[in-house]
């Protein structure tokens, strides 16, 4: 009551109207303008996904997908292989992908630890690799992969993309893995210690099973990053095909199985991230 | 009481002698051997003897040899270059500049929106929902919109039908379109780093902005967007840089006259096959972003630029 009177006295003196003053919360939370931003950019985000989910259920005479709407079929979920070269990249894609998040993640977790547990020579200089090789735009990294592999006389090829995905998958790894250790502390390694654990077993024991949600964040970014990676792949592919560099090379609209598989990825990867987001639930309730 | 950096410390307190202390001391150097290496070898030796390569003349069939060709970059980029690769590059800046300008005005809302609008079990569900389009393959993703923009597509179909634009309007091909792609492909990697900062923020900072008599405009201006620099830089080194060397928007969404140096980097290396040239180019790209980003932290101050990634 004595708040309300002297504020209303200072207000007075201030020469401002009680009317002029409102609290910045209540009032901003029934105004409809961020909502309404939201739910239109969303809106437009889901738009070219919405079209691909159901443009892969179109019947296409051509084999061309046409945005007539030609009647309802599944017929090309059935038919994933009819289109050639198509599976084919796609597998070598899946390839690529897990053999890199998985090299990735294991040489790139004790990578991560190095950086945020230790000071050793070096470290900064590590540090910033790191971080160039996220920042570095893709078309140098490419073109500066491909200049290298042919400098040492390394035939371009499925070797080639693997070697290059793991090198900017590392990257995606460290840095996710770092934000997980810092903020995990060291409390429980140390408890660990105290209680006789040998630094190894206290490392098999205590911390890995505490990074393990971080691992397998950080193996699924690196999945999706590769999955997905077609400017630097274009330089180092050789003769072999990824599925991004497939879709490219089509050049007279594309055909239903492209949609398909662009539909697969899209379900399967969105399975991953709720049972990920699921188990993480349940680990910390 | 003196607070102590645990994230620093990891040896147990015991004191150790010779060989054991060699031991822990090359824990480190293990730890970091594989991936360290994997990385020099694979992304830094080749970024770096890039530059190298832009200084070599030859050709394919006669090979490359190192002859120190500073002319190359004259030639490029100079007043006589037959090809305006200095045009490609100031277009791939503006259309980066353009799409990240872009990414912020509609990606600040939408983080404001999730940071203190809603309920916390409603924000990782809304900000998932930002970052869907990642679950569908880049390429599959711009082609789609390349599908929709088209001639006969349903936007034009629907802006006709409204009156709204003539018979000749376009939108593939144009400028438009292709800024368009970059902010529609990029804007998760805007959206992001400015939640993160926004989260971190004590919203007690509002309540003492509001008991000061800040109107809710002042409270954000003075407190809310400097706190969440952080965020805005990250965000425009991840947007940008990506929208600047991207040559798949212009390539699928644009047309003849939205060509980009992304897209001549590639054209020039993979199918006119003059490494040397494309080595110049990408390296005056690097370059480039570098001095951009480096005057930008320098005129509206960071933190370090490592932690913002």
């Amino acid at each position: 009551m004595t708040q309300t009177v002297t504020g209303a006295l200072a207000m007075d003196e201030a020469g401002i109207e009680p009317d002029d003053v409102r609290p910045a919360g209540p009032r901003e939370r029934r105004r409809p303008g961020l909502p309404t931003i939201y739910w239109v950019v969303i809106g437009i985000t889901l738009l070219p996904i919405v079209a691909m989910i159901a443009y892969s259920f179109n019947v296409a005479p051509h084999h061309r997908i046409t945005y007539v709407w030609h009647g309802f079929t599944a017929d090309y979920y059935l038919h994933l292989t009819d289109l050639a070269g198509l599976w084919q990249a796609f597998i070598v894609s899946i390839v690529v992908a897990l053999a890199s998040a998985a090299i990735s993640v294991v040489v790139g977790t004790p990578l991560a630890l190095a950086l945020e547990r230790f000071r050793f020579l070096g470290r900064r200089v590590v540090s910033g690799i790191v971080f160039v090789d996220i920042a570095a735009p893709s078309i140098v990294v490419g073109a500066a992969s491909l200049s290298f592999f042919l400098t040492v006389n390394l035939h371009t090829g499925f070797l080639t993309i693997l070697l290059v995905h793991v090198s900017f998958n590392i990257a995606y790894v460290v840095v996710t893995l770092r934000a997980r250790l810092s903020g995990m502390g060291t409390v429980l390694e140390e408890a660990a210690a105290d209680l006789g654990a040998r630094p190894l077993t206290g490392f098999f024991a205590v911390t890995v099973p505490l990074l393990m949600p971080g691992i397998v964040a950080s193996f699924l970014l690196a999945l999706a990053m590769s999955i997905d990676d077609y400017v630097i792949t274009s330089f180092v592919a050789g003769s072999s095909t990824t599925f991004p560099l497939f879709v490219y090379g089509v050049k007279t609209g594309l055909p239903p199985q492209v949609l398909c598989f662009g539909t697969i990825i899209f379900v399967v990867g969105l399975l991953l991230a709720f049972l990920n987001g699921a188990i993480n639930r349940r680990g910390r309730g | 009481m003196t607070t102590i950096d645990t994230t620093r410390i990891t040896l147990p307190p015991a004191p150790l002698k010779g060989r054991g202390r060699l031991r822990r001391m090359s824990v480190p150097y293990f730890l970091a051997l594989v991936g360290s290496a994997w990385m020099i070898i694979l992304f830094l030796i080749p970024l770096i003897s890039e530059l190298l390569v832009s200084l070599m003349t030859g050709n394919v069939e006669a090979g490359y040899h190192l002859s120190w060709n500073f002319g190359v970059y004259a030639q490029l980029f100079g007043p006589h270059a037959d090809v305006p690769y200095a045009l490609f590059l100031g277009r791939s800046l503006l259309y980066g500049a353009t799409a990240t300008v872009i990414t912020i005005i509609v990606g600040y809302p939408l983080a404001y929106f999730i940071a203190f609008r809603v309920k916390d079990r409603w924000k990782t569900p809304l900000l998932s929902l930002v970052m869907i389009s990642f679950l569908v393959s880049f390429i599959i993703r711009t082609d789609m919109w390349v599908f929709l923009l088209g001639a006969q597509g349903p936007v034009i179909s629907f802006l006709h039908g409204l009156h709204l634009v003539g018979p000749d309007f376009h939108l593939l091909g144009t400028s438009g379109a292709v800024i368009g792609g970059l902010a529609y492909n990029d804007l998760p990697f805007m959206v992001l780093p400015i939640y993160v900062a926004l989260e971190r923020i004590d919203p007690r900072i509002f309540e003492a902005g509001a008991d000061l008599y800040g109107s809710p405009r002042a409270v954000f201006v003075k407190t809310t967007l400097p706190l969440s620099r952080s965020g805005i830089f990250s965000g425009i080194l991840l947007v940008f840089i990506d929208c600047v060397g991207d040559p798949v928007n212009a390539q699928l969404l644009g047309g003849k006259a939205t060509y980009t140096l992304g897209q001549a980097i590639q054209d020039v290396y993979l199918t006119q096959q003059l490494y040397n040239v494309a080595a110049a180019l990408s390296t005056v790209l690097m370059v480039a972003l570098g001095i951009i980003l480096f005057a930008y932290a320098r005129i509206f101050g960071t933190d370090n630029i490592e932690d913002l990634v």
